[in-house]
């Protein structure tokens, strides 16, 4: 198809390389590179938090990167924006389609593309013309006065690519696209792909599902921790060497050793279901000092399982709390239960930026340092001070605003939160997420000692070498329950992995 | 010191103007003066440290001069009834709370936005009160009501005892009851709140009552100044409450203010039109000046956030 004229070679859709981005000295990517060409099908695969999405931002304009070099059609790319990307013919499409669900089919799709145009009247009829035209160009069949917000999912990435088409774009970015559609509609959904590939359009396919990814896409790059590993064709690899490539590192940083002596079980859970957050049949237990690993997708349930548990999204089935049954129908019942919470999002449920250490850290045991109802500022600031001690979070004093501090110090002045209301009982959901690595490592020993002090931790993390590093035990997850549960002896990379995209392990 | 530097903003601004009253006018620093100026922003001052737990949850309440006039009257119809004044304060406070109560529970359960609950009602209950009196002013009251009876100089010691009160309780609450936090973790984060077992419904409905009860207890304190309660009284003051506590430092999104802030606020916003009187200034100009007060205020918040967010990404 490429017509090979006198120039050497076609000019790449895309070539980016050692593209690098920090944020707050955590590295997101250090050392991205792509080679996309014109009519190819190009996967992006890798492990959560191994760049895929700093390396499409940068594409797209959305964040700067740190250093290294990136063309778009042979056009060295300086100063990249949104504006800037869409103009050379980049349009990407997100697992959650960006539609406004109150207007009209034929406006979503339009009314982008008429921003460039000049005069302030809507021409209703040509408008509805272009968006039928355009909707039909793709093989696709929606009515375009429907309101977007009655379409399905599927017929909603339909009316978000037939939107890139009309923005005339030649690099189409898709995440995800199929985590939110069934198998008719994701085969509908390929057949689109492969008919845009053979007009020339070159599409970045990003991924977890390898067979997907095998059948659709002509070449694959891999990501690992940051960096671009591989770039292979898909007729060369099958899954087992595609999980082994996204996996397949040293364990860099070394776990804190502990000799655990497993109490009885603090929490029990037996075949529990919530099927508002799509959880089904889940059961597991922890034991009194004993680090319980969850592994999984993003989105397999690992999170809507912590907030289940400590009642945000309530079930009525009861948990065995130290053999005696409980409901926890909201998190003041979790917290009276024993149980604490470090949420994933630091800045959206974690620390209230605007109070202070002392008062964040007693915000969910304010009993504690009250007497007869007024609270008593000389004993908070002498827990909290305890606290800023023995975490060693760094800050000038404990009535220092909490917004001020880096990360990893906001992360340890939530952890002390719950520390505080001294529970038997603890979940981490992420706790080292965007966290530099000296407080990394530090919170990992926190986490250690309070094992060792006879909590039960359940310990949730997309950091594959963490969980494996610091877990007695793992449970994984697929598709909104625990596929299975290993000890850590039992647990390779592999095995954890392969278990998490839903593939059966020999014994 | 840095921590209180609006606080000193404002007490500066306040200084200069007294200053510059000081310097070039006679008059203004009369007891008779200051007293006037003072028990016409009693209700101002109450009603605003209610605001003040409102906004720092981020919510707001506008209808709170709707509120106070349904008071003022029902104070006065009370007691012209023949109930003893204080059993018509009472009475006043209590249709006060509901009323707050009401735009609360829509706000907190029915997860209703504070605003459209509040400018309905604000509508609703100002029409509906038109509607009630035809626009009639309560008289005929009894010999003592008017000032409870009292010589003025008392009263004004009485309602300077009231007012210094209200305003130590609201200080000392929101600083040391568990209330009081659970209010400014509501309004910083409410998701987070939630997670640490705040019942933030209960701080919304709560918030919206207790500044209900205010107003109604302001407009019953009020309306013992004349022997006469008009059906329109009130009128404005959503806006000098929520400009006051803006003024005072809070943010409008919530999380973050001081009852310090607004008790300056207060008083910068009501010497500000009488000092422009008395500088020759036409009073066409003073809701102008208020106006840019509130403008800077706000500009202020929004300069000294934004540089914090810039530290904090660094």
């Amino acid at each position: 198809m490429q017509n090979v004229s006198s120039n050497s070679a076609p000019p790449l859709a895309i070539a980016a390389k050692s593209l690098t981005k920090s944020y707050a000295g955590v590295r997101a990517l250090r050392s991205g590179s792509l080679e996309l060409l014109p009519g190819e099908v190009h996967a992006l695969i890798g492990e959560n938090g191994a760049g895929k999405s700093t390396l499409t931002k940068i594409i797209t304009g959305a964040i700067h990167p740190d250093s290294g070099e990136l063309e778009i059609f042979g056009q060295r790319i300086t100063e990249n924006d949104p504006n800037r990307s869409r103009s050379l013919g980049v349009a990407a499409i997100y697992q959650q389609p960006t539609i406004f669900p109150h207007l009209t089919v034929a406006e979503n799709i339009c009314m982008p593309l008429e921003r460039e145009k000049s005069g302030i009247t809507v021409d209703w009829r040509s408008r509805k013309q272009r968006a039928k035209e355009l909707i039909q160009s793709i093989g696709a069949n929606i009515d375009p006065d429907r309101l977007a917000g009655t379409l399905s999912m599927a017929e909603q990435q339909v009316v978000e690519i037939a939107k890139a088409i009309g923005a005339k774009a030649r690099i189409l970015l898709m995440d995800e696209p199929t985590a939110l559609l069934s198998e008719r509609e994701t085969e509908k959904l390929f057949a689109l792909v492969r008919r845009l590939r053979a007009e020339g359009v070159a599409i970045i396919y990003i991924s977890h599902r390898l067979e997907e990814i095998l059948t659709l896409a002509d070449r694959i790059t891999v990501l690992r921790d940051g960096e671009t590993i591989a770039c292979c064709n898909a007729c060369d690899v099958d899954r087992a060497k595609l999980i082994e490539l996204m996996v397949g590192r040293s364990i860099e940083s070394v776990f804190p050793k502990r000799s655990v002596v497993p109490g009885e079980v603090a929490i029990e859970v037996r075949g529990l279901n919530n099927p508002e957050v799509g959880l089904h049949d889940i059961s597991f237990s922890v034991r009194k000092g004993e680090i319980f690993g969850l592994v999984g997708l993003v989105g397999s349930g690992r999170t809507e399982l912590a907030r289940t548990l400590f009642g945000i999204t309530p079930v009525h089935t009861p948990i065995i709390l130290y053999g005696r049954e409980v409901t926890i129908g909201s998190p003041a019942e979790a917290i009276a239960n024993g149980l604490g919470y470090l949420p994933e999002d630091r800045r959206q449920h974690g620390v209230i930026l605007d109070m202070s250490i002392a008062s964040n850290i007693t915000l969910a045991s304010l009993n504690e340092v009250a007497k007869r109802g007024l609270l008593d500022s000389a004993r908070e600031q002498s827990v909290a001070e305890g606290y800023r001690t023995s975490l060693r979070i760094k800050a000038p004093a404990t009535d220092t605003v909490a917004g001020a501090l880096s990360g990893g110090n906001q992360q340890k002045v939530a952890l002390a939160r719950w520390l505080a209301i001294k529970p038997g009982i603890m979940i981490l959901d992420e706790p080292t997420q965007g966290v530099d690595v000296g407080s990394k490592s530090e919170i990992h020993e926190l986490i250690v000692e309070f094992a060792e002090r006879g909590m039960a931790v359940i310990l949730i993390s997309s950091e594959l070498p963490e969980v494996l590093g610091m877990s007695d035990r793992i449970g994984v997850f697929h598709n909104g329950t625990i596929v299975a549960t290993l000890s850590w002896e039992e647990a390779t990379q592999q095995k954890v992995m392969s278990l998490a995209f839903g593939h059966e392990v020999e014994a | 010191m840095k921590a209180y530097a609006r606080e000193l903003a404002v007490a500066a601004t306040i200084l200069l103007v007294l200053a510059l009253l000081a310097a070039t006018t006679h008059g203004f620093f009369t007891v008779d003066n200051l007293s006037d100026l003072f028990l016409a922003n009693v209700p101002v001052l109450i009603v605003s440290l209610g605001m003040t737990l409102i906004i720092l949850t981020g919510q707001i309440d506008i209808s709170v001069g709707s509120v106070f006039a349904v008071c003022s009257i029902v104070t006065g119809v009370a007691a012209r009834a023949g109930l003893p004044v204080l059993v018509a304060m009472l009475i006043a406070s209590v249709v006060g709370a509901l009323l707050g109560s009401f735009n609360g529970a829509l706000v907190a359960w029915m997860r209703m936005p504070s605003i459209v609950v509040t400018l309905a009602s604000m509508v609703a209950i100002r029409d509906g009160l038109r509607w009630q009196t035809q626009g009639a002013w309560v008289g005929d009251l009894p010999g003592s009501f008017q000032r409870f009876g009292l010589s003025q100089a008392i009263y004004t010691v009485l309602m300077l005892v009231i007012a210094a009160l209200l305003v130590v309780v609201f200080t000392v609450g929101l600083r040391y009851f568990r209330g009081g936090r659970n209010i400014f973790a509501t309004g910083s984060n409410e998701a987070a709140a939630r997670i640490l077992g705040i019942d933030t419904n209960r701080v919304l409905f709560s918030v919206f009552a207790i500044t209900g009860l205010l107003t109604g207890f302001s407009a019953a304190l009020n309306a013992v100044r004349f022997n006469q309660i008009p059906s329109n009284s009130g009128i404005g003051l959503e806006l000098k409450t929520i400009a006051a506590v803006a003024v005072g430092g809070a943010t409008i999104t919530g999380g973050s203010g001081t009852i310090a802030g607004t008790v300056l606020g207060v008083v910068l916003l009501g010497i500000i039109g009488p000092a422009l009187t008395f500088l020759g200034v036409s009073a066409y100009w003073e809701r102008a000046i208020q106006g840019l007060i509130i403008l800077a205020a706000v500009s202020v918040n929004v300069l000294s956030h934004y540089r914090r967010r810039q530290v904090s990404h660094a």
